[in-house]
């Protein structure tokens, strides 16, 4: 079992491939769904800021929602692909639970003093652990209230789980908000520790 | 609360900006060219890689795939959640790509509504005949391609009974509608025939107001409000896909809710 084998091995990846090529999916996958979704949003904010249209994909309303419902396909069969393999193969239970409160509270701790350790990256410290299971749910979160917004008449018994049309347009924005802002530290890490990054591409 | 503000009213000023904001630049045509998003994405769309044209049909085949899946999710059974008057939203929003001074001023007395195509009766109907049909009635949520929506209430006659009466081949594919403005609508029959499907005559049991599209509006709650057309003057039974006008510009076809 190559689970129960030393990460730091030089023949185990640290990454199995289906791991790496669905992260790189989804990446591209969340930057259309992010970029397309702003283009939309602009259409009707929420808020009173809109999305500035340099950074909003899609050129126009129609666009945005070609893109957005193109991508949505390859994030769906993509994430599901990820969560039936990462409950299979055992990954999700190996290296996202326990999240222990002492040990967040201690890693949470080092991270902001930059203290936290980055030497065996096969391990999740408590930080990592709480925040790949936050984006997990907010993805789940995303694409469900998504598909309430898109279809609150085929899908109505979902949409009332978001508390209506209106409640679902807040959920899914508000998820996308959270989504982006672990997009941020992550990609910020990843840039600060590069063999992080290199795990992802080539396993090691 | 903050949200309604979002929903463009009748202020003047709104419609215009609102409308603006809809209407596609003729040299932005190309969904792709200039637009980067986080930065990450101009490995997309700013180099040669993918050619917009190219990244443009296949976002249009796609969009072609989802009217499948969408007539797929389709159910002829079940009904939008209907609701309470008090829920109606006040004033119910005025919303097209023109302003409502331009909007189209039909004249009640001389309309007749052209039915043609695969239909046994092809008599043009006065709005005295199209009023004494039996009257269904709706308090439903109008959900538009943009992102809001409001909740209105709509009196008319089923459009499938109409179809009936006219004795239309309810096995054709589409029904074409054309409105006074020369705004156009192709839509499934499937949806035609959906129970909850209305010419509508009223708006909050008063006679159609011109902003809402006097003398008739095809009530759909099943789709988005672009698949809704008003001030509807003629309609035709085909087999052929007429486009419409929303869609020919890049909108889903399907529109569906």
């Amino acid at each position: 079992m190559t689970a129960a084998a030393p990460a730091t091995m030089p023949r185990i990846a640290i990454h199995p491939g289906w791991v790496r090529v669905c992260h790189w999916i989804n990446a591209v996958a969340i930057l259309v769904m992010v970029g397309s979704g702003w283009q939309i949003y602009d259409a009707s904010p929420l808020f009173d800021f809109t999305f500035p249209r340099q950074i909003a994909l899609g050129n126009w309303l129609a666009g945005a929602i070609m893109w957005h419902f193109a991508a949505m396909w390859v994030l769906v069969v993509n994430g599901l692909v990820y969560l039936a393999l990462g409950f299979a193969t055992g990954r999700f239970r190996r290296k996202l639970v326990p999240v222990r409160p002492r040990e967040l509270a201690a890693d949470i701790k080092a991270a902001l003093t930059f203290r936290l350790a980055h030497e065996d990256l096969a391990h999740y410290n408590a930080v990592q652990k709480l925040l790949y299971i936050g984006v997990i749910l907010c993805g789940v979160v995303i694409v469900l209230s998504g598909l309430g917004i898109w279809k609150p008449v085929q899908f109505q018994e979902l949409t009332a789980l978001f508390d209506g049309y209106d409640t679902a347009r807040y959920v899914h924005f508000f998820a996308m908000a959270a989504i982006v802002a672990f997009l941020v530290v992550h990609v910020s890490l990843a840039l600060i520790v590069p063999k992080s990054l290199r795990a992802m591409i080539t396993g090691r | 609360m903050r949200w309604k503000k979002a929903i463009p009213g009748v202020d003047q000023a709104l419609l215009v900006k609102d409308a603006a904001k809809l209407m596609p630049d003729p040299m932005r045509r190309q969904f792709l060219r200039g637009a980067a998003s986080v930065g990450a994405l101009a490995f997309l769309t700013g180099c040669d890689i993918i050619d917009g044209d190219t990244a443009e049909s296949v976002l249009r085949k796609v969009s072609d795939f989802n009217d499948g899946a969408q007539a797929a999710i389709f159910s002829r059974t079940k009904l939008a959640p209907t609701y309470k008057e008090s829920d109606i939203t006040r004033p119910f929003p005025f919303n097209a790509y023109y302003s409502l001074a331009e909007a189209p001023m039909v004249d009640g007395a001389s309309y007749k509504l052209e039915v043609a195509g695969l239909v046994d009766n092809k008599t043009p109907w006065t709005l005295d005949a199209l009023h004494a049909l039996p009257e269904v009635s709706q308090i439903t949520r109008h959900v538009c391609v943009e992102g809001w929506s409001a909740i209105g209430s709509w009196q008319g006659a089923r459009l499938s009974d109409f179809l009936r009466r006219i004795g239309a081949d309810t096995r054709a594919r589409y029904i074409w509608f054309k409105c006074a403005e020369g705004y156009t609508n192709t839509i499934d029959m499937a949806s035609a025939l959906h129970p909850q499907t209305q010419m509508s005559f009223k708006f909050d049991n008063k006679p159609l107001p011109r902003a809402y599209g006097f003398p008739m509006k095809i009530r759909i709650p099943t789709k988005l409000g672009y698949k809704n057309p008003k001030y509807v003057v003629a309609m035709e039974v085909t087999n052929t896909d007429k486009g419409g006008y929303w869609e020919d510009q890049g909108y889903n076809w399907f529109g569906g809710s």
